[in-house]
């Protein structure tokens, strides 16, 4: 959708807007056999399982996985857990990145590689190494755990919020704010925040991803969270922890789809990135470095 | 706004009279007198600026004055400092030394938040979330103007700029010409006492800079604002700008009018870095002239550093001559037609190339042996390359 110009001056409508490639034009051409083909062959692999595990479980054990003994402490603990990691992951990051891009642009490598040690350093040394150091009020509260997701889920957290930043000109909105007489916290709120929702939604729905999912620093700490609760109550009945897990699934997918449209909505918009769950897609403005 | 008392009649600038004033009302004629209020622009001085990144001397003791509703254009290469320049009298960088003064006031201490100065961008820098218009009101917005007044203002200066059919547009609808216009607009809303120009041109294609160049020239010659503009173009910067300051390594080499600048550059990087210039071997005389294609003349500007020996000459295209001679030393090679005028590259001997303007209608074809010959009026010269 080049900008329609209509001014007396006449200005030709060139740059950004226009130079842009209609999003699918020529696209659709090369939709060949072969990738229904591949598509097919993806949706069998991932489908199969997931019929498998719905016959097995029959319908009926749905209804009656709500009834059963500690799931709903499991799911609220896990929830809890959620939305507690989410919101210090969030608290540390944002203004972290924030603050790196802005005055501290050449540590942003090093930020980079200190934030990817989580995923290269196994989980039952950090559990270890945060038990070493945790003060003991915290020992076997949920606060615990969720200080261990925090260090999880900062790879991906970080990373979708420096993707968020390096979509648009941030020292250069931000000096703007300024020149127009907004402080830092004005800045934050009305320019910063708003041109990160992608970003931060992104980095909620990785980090939400990731508590709901986690098994092992949960087992191995004794907390009875949604997945512990799963294999434990397995032994027990199978056809209602197998539906437990489908509904796990489910609601993670609803959520996920939930936060992505959102996502997508707004960067319609204002003609940003869509939420990609790793990344968040560079915006197409005409930026010179 | 602060209440200024200077209103620009002493404006010290004599490019900025009555003629430039009449090209101003009938370029924004179509807006009408509904515009602001003419308000009187600032007085800014830069003093003994310095700033260092490290070993790198970004700004070397920078003088300037900028007189009320004047616009000041700094030209330099890249890295000559002008953007330093520009940023520290925005508030965005600090410098080592000297001060900036505002209407006489230290704004040292003050952030770039209070300083009221309107800025316009290199690089788009449009807030991608707000509409157009809600571009042009955040300033408005952040000195606590209400609603309807925010509404009122930043439509009547989207009018301005040509662009209030385009308010309600996200700045990724908008070209790249209308993003920059509504960035002008933006840093006119908040009525700057100082409006900052940080090459805003220099992203977009030719047509749309002619006509962006002149459109703001015409809203600032109207609204009065003291400008200080930065760029590397020196069409822009002469085309623009009352006074142009030449800057190199941190200094400024000249500030003069442009015709000034043009005719009588004060340097040998002013007079090559402004216009076309010939660089032609000749040779000091022990009584101080230069001899050059056959002719002795004095010198201006800057003396070289020995008392004699081999010089270059430095000459603008327009005041060499030529003489279509049988016997002549040199040889047309291109002539290219520029309308009224043709420039003429002649090979002199010992390989040398020089540029001679002539009209079009005595131009010599390519081939034609010719004579160069020069007036009778001091040269600038300059050490040997």
């Amino acid at each position: 959708m080049a900008a329609v110009d209509t001014i007396a001056a006449g200005e030709p409508a060139a740059g950004p807007a226009q130079g842009r490639p209609r999003r699918g034009a020529g696209r659709r051409d090369g939709f060949t056999p072969w990738r229904w083909l591949i598509l097919v062959l993806a949706g069998v692999y991932f489908l199969i399982p997931l019929y498998a595990a719905l016959r097995f479980a029959g319908w009926g054990s749905f209804g009656s996985v709500i009834h059963q003994s500690g799931f709903t402490d499991a799911l609220g603990l896990s929830v809890r857990l959620a939305v507690i990691t989410t919101v210090i992951t969030l608290a540390l990051m944002l203004p972290t990145a924030v603050y790196v891009h802005l005055r501290l642009p050449r540590l942003r490598r090093l930020l980079e590689g200190i934030t990817i040690l989580p995923i290269v350093i196994p989980p039952v040394v950090l559990i270890v190494g945060l038990l070493q150091v945790a003060p003991g009020f915290l020992k076997g509260t949920s606060y615990l755990l969720a200080l261990e997701y925090v260090v999880l889920a900062m790879p991906f957290a970080y990373r979708s919020i420096d993707a968020g930043l390096r979509s648009f000109d941030l020292k250069t909105l931000v000096e703007a704010s300024n020149s127009l007489g907004a402080g830092w916290s004005s800045t934050l709120r009305r320019v910063v925040l708003p041109n990160l929702t992608t970003a931060l939604l992104s980095a909620t729905v990785l980090t939400v991803a990731l508590v709901l999912g986690e098994y092992t620093m949960a087992s191995l700490d004794l907390y009875q969270t949604f997945p512990v609760w799963i294999v434990v109550f397995d032994q027990t009945s199978g056809p209602i922890s197998v539906a437990a897990s489908l509904l796990a699934l489910f609601v993670t997918w609803l959520f996920l789809l939930a936060i992505t449209m959102l996502g997508g909505r707004q960067a319609r918009r204002t003609g940003g990135g869509e939420v990609a769950l790793f990344s968040v897609a560079r915006r197409d403005t005409g930026r010179t470095s | 706004m602060t209440a200024n008392t200077a209103k620009g009649t002493g404006a010290g600038t004599g490019a900025s009279g009555a003629a430039k004033a009449t090209g101003a009302g009938r370029a924004a004629g179509a807006v009408g007198p509904a515009g602001p209020p003419d308000g009187a622009g600032a007085h800014v001085s830069l003093q003994n600026l310095s700033r260092f990144f490290g070993a790198v001397r970004a700004l070397d003791g920078l003088n300037l004055e900028i007189e009320p509703g004047e616009l000041v254009a700094l030209l330099g290469p890249s890295g000559c400092g002008k953007t330093t320049a520009l940023r520290i009298l925005a508030g965005f960088e600090s410098a080592d030394r000297g001060s900036v003064l505002v209407d006489g006031r230290d704004m040292s201490a003050v952030p770039a938040a209070r300083r009221d100065m309107g800025m316009v961008f290199q690089s788009y820098s449009l807030f991608p979330n707000m509409s157009a218009l809600d571009n042009v009101a955040f300033g408005l917005r952040m000195r606590k103007k209400s609603a309807d007044q925010r509404r009122s203002q930043a439509t009547e200066l989207l009018e301005m700029v040509g662009l209030a059919d385009q308010a309600r547009q996200y700045p990724h609808q908008l070209s790249g010409g209308q993003q920059q216009r509504v960035a002008l607009a933006r840093a006119l809303a908040i009525e700057p006492s100082v409006l900052l120009l940080d090459e805003p041109l220099s992203a977009l294609d030719a047509k749309v800079r002619v006509q962006l160049r002149e459109q703001i020239r015409s809203l600032q010659q109207r609204l009065h604002t003291t400008t200080l503009f930065v760029t590397h173009d020196q069409e822009e910067a002469l085309s623009m700008a009352d006074r142009v300051g030449v800057m190199r390594d941190g200094r400024l080499e000249q500030v003069a009018a442009p015709s000034e600048l043009y005719a009588r550059p004060a340097t040998a990087f002013v007079a090559e870095f402004v216009g076309t210039m010939n660089r032609i071997p000749g040779e000091l005389e022990a009584d101080g002239r230069v001899r050059v294609l056959g002719a002795t003349l004095p010198i201006k500007g800057e003396r070289p550093g020995e008392p004699s020996g081999l010089m270059d000459v430095l000459v603008r295209p327009e005041d060499l001559h030529l003489a279509a001679v049988q016997a002549g030393s040199g040889i047309v090679t291109i002539a290219t037609f520029l309308g009224s005028l043709s420039r003429i590259s002649v090979l002199l001997s010992g390989d040398i190339t020089v540029q001679v303007d002539v009209p079009s209608a005595e131009a010599p074809a390519p081939g034609t042996p010719v004579e160069v010959t020069m007036g009778n009026t001091p040269v600038l010269v300059t050490t040997r390359h």
